[in-house]
């Protein structure tokens, strides 16, 4: 087999993220395994954000003086590199949100309010993310939609038989969540699409893990709508993005109405803007605009091909190293169908104190149900700790951690 | 670490001396920490004095919650209610000899808010009961 890609040189890559030199605990460097909450900012994007108000700093659109124009170009510079991260065809297609989240209600507020109607059918998963959830819930509520799942397998995977058997029944929407952020599974995006497509229905994906860690091209997947937050992509917080095909922005009403969304305003009426501009309605987060652009110019120049390959990597020796531990339990798939993300329980011992005593040791896991409760209850249980992998992890620091669960069973023992 | 996991708190934790139930009991509320699904449950009994005399709970959570809340029966046993009333914040982190961070602290007064509520007899156990 050749080679298609170089792979990440991680020793270089760690330099590159401060934070990664912190000490948490006294002569311990932070082992952080929690980028599936929010990853870590290489220097490059603090730098670009820090830049940007030393020198540029001024409102977007509508100004005419140098400021004016050089961010306005830093903000729909960014645009044009994460249309271009993700393949869409143009930066129209592109807009700014705060977070995975935003962009979900967005479609939720702005496409089903004006496409759904009482009884209609939006299809699910039982993997998603609150945020994949509530909106459809509080559409629910409001309009009388269905709300149906996809179910969740033992091993972790979505059952697609049963997918296609709602499918049968006309759904509207199809939404779901490309990468789970507890069991790790990578879903089948292209194939779910493509057989949502083949009943009527539309698609929205839910990319807040897997546009970080995997290639996502939205022309491959002719993905309808995709969703995905920058802080965990080593961007900031506070911006992420929803794409969309042209001809359903285009259709759609605005979400938030205000300065910048509008073509016109009369004092009883108005037009809205044409795209992305009709759904940024204010000022929008200009500095973190241009530190997701750096984010993304900084994963490109990685190569998301080598990117999922280092985590693939590291997940398959967690998994490894991870089941050799008596009374450890991690859940989902086989390394092979997961991204970097090793959900465990380990029997006898709440996750709370196994992530509590790992912090001793500067080693930084999560607990808790990490906003999948309903994926929780599935598998009976009230919480997991959850150690995830991103770029700047090493196979040494999967061992620290293993070490660490010697100790917790050790303590408790 | 072996400050915040002292060994009281992992030996009350695997060897509670007041988990159970009380049946009958004369005061039992439960609830959860939704944040974590910690749940704690806690009968009580009491005679006319007001003073009482025996005390379980039961539920599941992490070491600190579970912990906190044996120490807390062991420590109203023989107290009058009126006493359980005013007991707060600090008189948890007192029993279990440590400081918590904000998150922890949560679990850390979870039996104390589901006791106080049971036994100023309210529909639901809020936050402002154990500050
Ligand atoms: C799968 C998935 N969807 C959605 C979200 C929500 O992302 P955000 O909080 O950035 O809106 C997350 C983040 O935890 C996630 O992992």
């Amino acid at each position: 087999m050749t080679i298609p890609f170089m792979s990440l040189n991680i020793e270089q890559i760690r330099k590159d993220f401060p934070i990664l030199a912190r000490e948490t605990q006294p002569g311990t460097r932070v082992v952080y395994l929690d980028s599936t909450a929010t990853s870590q900012k290489p220097l490059a994007v603090i730098e670009a954000m820090n830049d940007f108000y030393r020198r540029s700093n001024a409102n977007i659109h509508r100004g005419v003086h140098t400021l004016a124009e050089e961010s306005t170009a830093m903000y729909e510079g960014a645009r044009e590199k994460i249309a271009k991260f993700i393949n869409a065809v143009s930066s129209r297609q592109v807009i700014y949100t705060r977070n995975t989240t935003e962009s979900i209600n967005l479609v939720a507020y702005s496409w089903a309010r004006a496409n759904l109607k009482a009884g209609d059918l939006v299809v699910l998963t039982e993997m998603e993310h609150h945020s994949n959830l509530v909106p459809w819930h509080m559409l629910q509520a409001e309009r009388g939609i269905e709300l149906e799942f996809i179910p969740v397998t033992g091993d972790g995977l979505l059952d697609l038989d049963v997918y296609r058997a709602l499918l049968t029944r006309g759904p509207k929407l199809v939404s779901f969540t490309h990468m789970s952020n507890v069991l790790g599974t990578i879903n089948p995006a292209a194939e779910i699409i493509r057989l949502a497509h083949e009943a009527g229905a539309l698609t929205l994906v839910d990319g807040a893990q897997s546009v970080p860690h995997l290639p996502v091209d939205v022309q491959a997947l002719d993905a309808d709508f995709l969703a995905f937050s920058a802080h965990k992509m080593c961007g900031p917080t506070g911006i992420g993005a929803l794409y969309g095909k042209a001809d359903l922005l285009e259709a759609m009403p605005p979400f938030l109405g205000g300065g910048d969304m509008i073509r016109e305003v009369k004092l009883r009426s108005f037009r809205p803007n044409s795209l992305p501009h009709k759904f940024e309605a204010g000022t929008p987060a200009i500095a973190e605009a241009v530190g997701f652009g750096a984010a993304v110019d900084y994963l490109s120049q990685l190569g998301m091909d080598a990117v999922a390959a280092h985590e693939h990597a590291i997940t398959e020796y967690a998994l490894e190293r991870l089941e050799e531990i008596p009374g450890v339990k991690v859940f989902g798939p086989s390394a092979d169908k997961k991204g970097g993300v090793a959900a465990f329980t380990l029997e006898g011992v709440h996750p709370h104190d196994v992530a509590q005593i790992l912090d001793q040791d500067g080693i930084a896991v999560r607990a808790g149900h990490h906003c999948a409760q309903p994926l929780h209850e599935k598998f009976n249980i009230p919480a997991t700790s959850r150690a995830s992998f991103y770029i700047y992890n090493t196979k040494d620091e999967v061992d620290l951690l293993v070490n660490g669960i010697y100790k917790v069973k050790e303590m408790f023992g | 670490m072996d400050d915040l996991y002292r060994e009281v708190i992992i030996e009350h934790y695997k060897n509670p001396s007041y988990r159970g139930h009380l049946d009958p009991h004369d005061i039992s509320f439960a609830d959860n920490n939704p944040l974590c699904g910690d749940h704690i449950q806690v009968d009580l009994r009491v005679d006319n004095n007001g003073i009482v005399t025996d005390a379980r709970f039961d539920g599941h959570g992490c070491a600190i919650s579970q912990a906190s809340a044996d120490l807390l029966m062991e420590t109203i046993i023989g107290k009058p209610v009126e006493e359980v009333k005013q007991l707060n914040k600090q008189d948890v982190l007192d029993m279990l000899g440590i400081d918590l961070g904000p998150v922890r602290l949560k679990c850390a007064l979870l039996s104390l808010k589901v006791l106080k509520a049971g036994v100023y007899g309210l529909g639901e156990a809020s936050d402002s009961l154990v500050e």
